[in-house]
């Protein structure tokens, strides 16, 4: 009686020590989950490379760190520096344009002495931020004039980002801002004449893309159009996810990712890796992990106790579910090729921190909440 | 204050209530995105799993060629002509080699790497991949793989690889019959079998290498290797071993070739020893020879230069591919031409004076012996190798019926021999003038052709054949140089039968016996032109010598061989066969512009006949 007394009292004072340093535990859990698998997969893709791992790592770290700091701010005051730091990364996207590191190609860099960063990710947090700050201002559903301002709002960060050009960032920070327009209530007559808008206009875009990413849709309908140039990584990679079957040729056994046959395979690809030695049943289970943390943020976004929090926890959980569905679809041929990591397995920088971050603000929604009963 | 606060509080309800509901359908909407994919995955993983599970598999692995052993050549007596031994070439590893710059410095200190060598090094530097071995020297000799065994350890990259590589162990000793390999070229490639030949760098050339490539190349092994996208080897799954080409023998005697060659001395020509029962080459000689081992792993452009500018002209294959006018040698069958068309009897005489003149012709065409042979029959006329008499005889029987009888024992005809490049001499006839020079066929050139001059062309090789044609009494075989074949695996000869390719036609055998009585007194008379020859000769020679001139004499110029530059001087040729009754050899020999037959030719050929008959002789005693 005695010890379950106080076993009781610890498991309360391990959930108040969890709510006072404002983390979400079972969402914490998925993604140490979840990064602790992409380690596993990284290891192999890498061709078992400790250094590899150990600067994933480190990175992993440092994001967690990010994740708890932007935890402890409170949603009123993330609510107030939005437009802050929605004009700032507006800011440094111009400067880019202008002064920006010219890195792969694209202008997305931007060299501020110590480290570079790429301003867009900042956009991917700020847009949703902006765009709920300014629909939770006034009374939802919003009315025309707020939605064109809105929509100016996403649009100038998402074309900017486009031209650098980043398609796969571009598609993020327009996504999260229509998406907290969607929850705001958008209707669906609107909703209905933006898809109308988006199919008649899509020759009039198809023009403004540039080349190659021309090709990539081209490449997408018909890889084998070109099966050593551009059609090469698709066709690799759904070679390396069809022929691990149901069961995976199993850990560290994939032979199309090993052999170099497979591009990209430690960053954008990597899924690929995972679906060849980890099979269906593999992919089952990474999707379900995936499907508890998107659940559990969906439910941060139900609980939240203000508007501001509620349309911004659920864009940024619904973001989260396109990286997913756009790095899975591209590397498995059913989207186009767009540089858009699989979160948390993929090896790379910055998108790990804003990642992390957009939980960080997940966790601070939910754990500055006042407990309205008991 | 309060009804403020309730309002606030129901716009918050009623907001939340939507945004709830909007997250709702956007949980739906996620949902049925994930079935999707997870649809994908179940198509591509479950549906077409075998698909692309063979796909996979056909990614990684693939087949590298390894190359067959190359067949080796021996002599008819089982002498090794052509081996393989192992050869070590010195390769660098791009991607190993640190200082690509320092490494080279340093090798060359320790080897002697040419100028030709390093500027090739470089141009297969940029093609290959960073993996890939590439070659800076070829055959390196033990001294200089020691040195770079001892250096080892500071030359990382650098490696020695042993590969095996043709080697003539006879060297220039009837390196025109052997042949040589050599690195493949362009247009080989475009007709060759190109998977056969995926692991070979070399091909045979010329002679019996090229000939019989087929024979000697063997098949392609393949291995199963593991590769990544590159190409880089990681494993060997499995191994189909290479077939290796086929050990030949060939008829040439080794030792007949070398007393032959030998013979030549310092004068160019051609020497073809054939067995006139079965067409089997026994020697084939062409002077000067070469070093077939230097062609082998690519011939550096001095040597070569050396080689092919020569005024000897080493390169160029006498036996099967010079052409000569016959001379004299082909008298006897000029004779033969005369008695079986029933031109003339052994018995029928002319008058000699050291000149003939033709009807309505004030032109002389001279004999050889100025002052003339005198009465001359047949006999005469050929042992003392008269002019005049077959001046009068080719008149006689016409060009076009000369043509037709010389031509049948295979004259201006190629003899067929199994190796490559041999020329058809030239036979000529009314009908090739006319196709040729668009001209009428003049009396006087029948004449010139009655004693083996003007048009008439014949390579050594067709001398030889149509003497041993004549020694075997009109029975004519395809000049063969393969011997036999041996089996890989048990090592069975398969001997190669001897090809007949017709018959000249016989009207009385005893014209045949008349003219090879004849052509014996050529060596054993005293008058005979290769008596010469006929010291201790303890079988019987039928032979006939022959002058073939390089510059014609104006008609009051008389030719003096001393005055005479070396290289317009007459060539000098032989054909015999023996022992003349039986006989079991008949050579052609000429040796440019060595002069006389008798003196310079026919003294070649008795060296060889006596090694080739003797021999025999001292074997078959010894097994009594």
């Amino acid at each position: 009686m005695l010890q379950s007394d106080f076993a009781e009292n610890r498991i309360t004072s391990g959930r108040h020590l969890m709510h006072r340093l404002h983390i979400d535990l079972p969402l914490l859990i998925g993604l140490l989950i979840l990064a602790g698998v992409g380690l596993f997969v990284l290891y192999s893709a890498s061709g078992q490379d400790d250094s590899m791992i150990l600067r994933q790592l480190v990175r992993l770290a440092l994001a967690f760190f990010i994740l708890i700091a932007v935890a402890q701010i409170s949603p009123a005051t993330l609510s107030f520096w939005s437009p802050w730091i929605y004009g700032v990364g507006l800011l440094l996207l111009f400067a880019v344009l202008v002064l920006g590191d010219i890195g792969k190609g694209a202008q997305r860099w931007l060299d501020i002495g110590i480290f570079r960063f790429q301003p867009s990710e900042i956009l991917k947090l700020a847009v949703p931020m902006m765009i709920a700050r300014f629909l939770a201002d006034a009374q939802l559903p919003p009315n025309r004039k707020r939605l064109l301002i809105a929509a100016i709002l996403i649009a100038i960060p998402a074309l900017l980002v486009a031209k650098q050009p980043d398609l796969g960032t571009a598609l993020l920070i327009g996504c999260a801002g229509v998406f907290v327009l969607f929850l705001a209530g958008l209707s669906w007559r609107f909703i209905l004449i933006a898809i109308i808008a988006i199919a008649a206009s899509a020759p009039f875009v198809w023009n403004l893309l540039r080349d190659y990413q021309q090709q990539r849709i081209l490449t997408l309908l018909n890889p084998q159009n070109d099966p050593l140039g551009t059609g090469y990584h698709i066709i690799q990679s759904t070679i390396a996810i069809g022929s691990g079957g149901l069961y995976g040729k199993g850990w560290l056994n994939g032979t199309q990712s090993h052999l170099d046959f497979l591009p990209e395979r430690n960053t954008d690809f990597i899924f690929a890796v995972f679906s060849e030695e980890f099979g269906f049943l593999g992919i089952m289970l990474l999707l379900l992990l995936y499907i508890f943390i998107i659940s559990r943020c969906l439910v941060i976004a139900v609980q939240s106790q203000d508007t501001y929090s509620r349309l911004l926890a659920g864009s940024l959980a619904l973001t989260f579910f396109v990286y997913l569905f756009v790095n899975i679809g591209m590397v498995s041929g059913l989207l186009p090729v767009v540089g858009v990591p699989l979160p948390l397995i993929s090896y790379g920088g910055t998108s790990i921190v804003t990642l992390m971050a957009a939980f960080g603000i997940l966790m601070s929604i939910q754990t500055h909440r006042k407990l309205l009963a008991g | 204050m309060p009804r403020f606060s309730s309002l606030t509080i129901k716009d918050h309800l009623r907001e939340s209530g939507l945004i709830n509901k909007r997250i709702l359908i956007s949980a739906i909407g996620t949902g049925i995105l994930l079935l999707v994919l997870l649809a994908r995955m179940f198509q591509l993983q479950i549906i077409d799993v075998q698909h692309y599970s063979s796909l996979s598999e056909n990614n990684r692995v693939s087949l590298l060629p390894i190359p067959p052993t190359r067949g080796l050549i021996y002599d008819r007596e089982g002498r090794l002509l052509a081996q393989n031994l192992p050869s070590f070439t010195l390769e660098l590893v791009p991607e190993h080699v640190k200082n690509m710059s320092a490494t080279l410095k340093t090798l060359q200190k320790l080897i002697r790497i040419s100028h030709d060598e390093l500027r090739n090094f470089h141009k297969q530097l940029r093609r290959k991949r960073r993996f890939e071995g590439v070659p800076l020297r070829f055959r390196l000799n033990d001294a200089e793989v020691a040195r770079i065994a001892v250096n080892q350890y500071r030359l990382p990259g650098v490696e020695i690889r042993a590969q095996l590589s043709r080697h003539y162990p006879l060297g220039s000793l009837a390196s025109h019959a052997i042949g040589y390999v050599s690195r493949i070229n362009e247009e080989e490639l475009r007709h060759l079998n190109a998977s056969n030949y995926s692991a070979t760098n070399y091909i045979g050339k010329v002679g019996v290498e090229k000939s019989y490539e087929h024979l000697l190349h063997g098949k392609v092994g393949f291995q199963r290797v593991e590769t990544n996208a590159q190409g880089r080897v990681l494993r060997v799954l499995e191994r189909t071993l290479p077939i290796p080409g086929k050990n030949i023998y060939l008829n040439l005697d080794a030792r007949l070739q070398a007393i032959a060659e030998k013979g030549f001395k310092d004068n160019n020509g051609a020497l073809v020893a054939l067995d006139p029962n079965n067409g089997d080459v026994l020697a084939l000689v062409s002077m000067p020879t070469f070093d077939p081992n230097l062609f082998v792993n690519g011939i550096d452009s001095k040597s070569y230069k050396a080689l092919s500018q020569s005024p000897r002209r080493p390169l160029f294959n006498r036996a099967l591919r010079g052409q000569y006018p016959p001379g004299s040698t082909l008298k006897p069958f000029i004779g033969l031409a005369g008695l079986e068309l029933d031109v003339v009897k052994p018995s029928d005489t002319i008058n000699c004076p050291g000149w003939y003149m033709l009807k309505n012709d004030d032109r002389r065409y001279r004999d050889w012996k100025k002052h003339g042979h005198g009465i001359t029959n047949l006999r005469k006329a050929i042992v003392e190798s008269c002019d005049v008499y077959f001046y009068g005889l080719s008149l006689a029987l016409k060009i076009d019926r000369l043509h037709e009888y010389l031509s049948s024992f295979g004259l201006g005809k190629l003899t067929g021999i199994d190796i490559s490049g041999e020329l058809p001499g030239l036979m000529p006839s009314r009908a090739w003038k006319r196709r040729v020079y668009h001209q009428p066929w003049f009396p006087g050139e029948t004449l010139i052709t009655g004693i083996g001059q003007g048009f008439t062309l014949t390579t050594p090789l067709q001398l030889a054949s149509i003497t041993a044609t004549l020694g075997d009494l009109g029975q004519r075989y395809q000049p063969q140089i393969l011997h036999a074949i041996q089996q890989p695996g048990t090592g069975e000869l398969s001997i190669q039968t001897a090809i007949p390719t017709g018959k000249v036609p016989i009207a009385k055998i005893e014209h045949w016996h008349t003219i090879i009585d004849i052509m014996q007194d050529v060596v054993s008379s005293l008058h005979g032109t290769a008596r010469g020859i006929s010291h201790h000769l303890s079988y019987r020679i039928a032979g006939k010598t022959g002058t073939a001139q390089v510059f014609g004499v104006k008609q009051d110029e008389e030719y003096v061989a001393k005055d005479v530059a070396k290289k317009l001087r007459d060539h000098a040729l032989f054909i015999g066969f023996a022992p003349a009754l039986k006989p079991r050899i008949a050579v052609a020999a000429i040796v440019e512009n060595g002069g006389g037959g008798g003196s310079v030719a026919a003294p070649i050929v008795r060296k060889v006949m006596d090694y080739y008959l003797l021999k025999s002789k001292v074997n078959a005693n010894a097994t009594k």
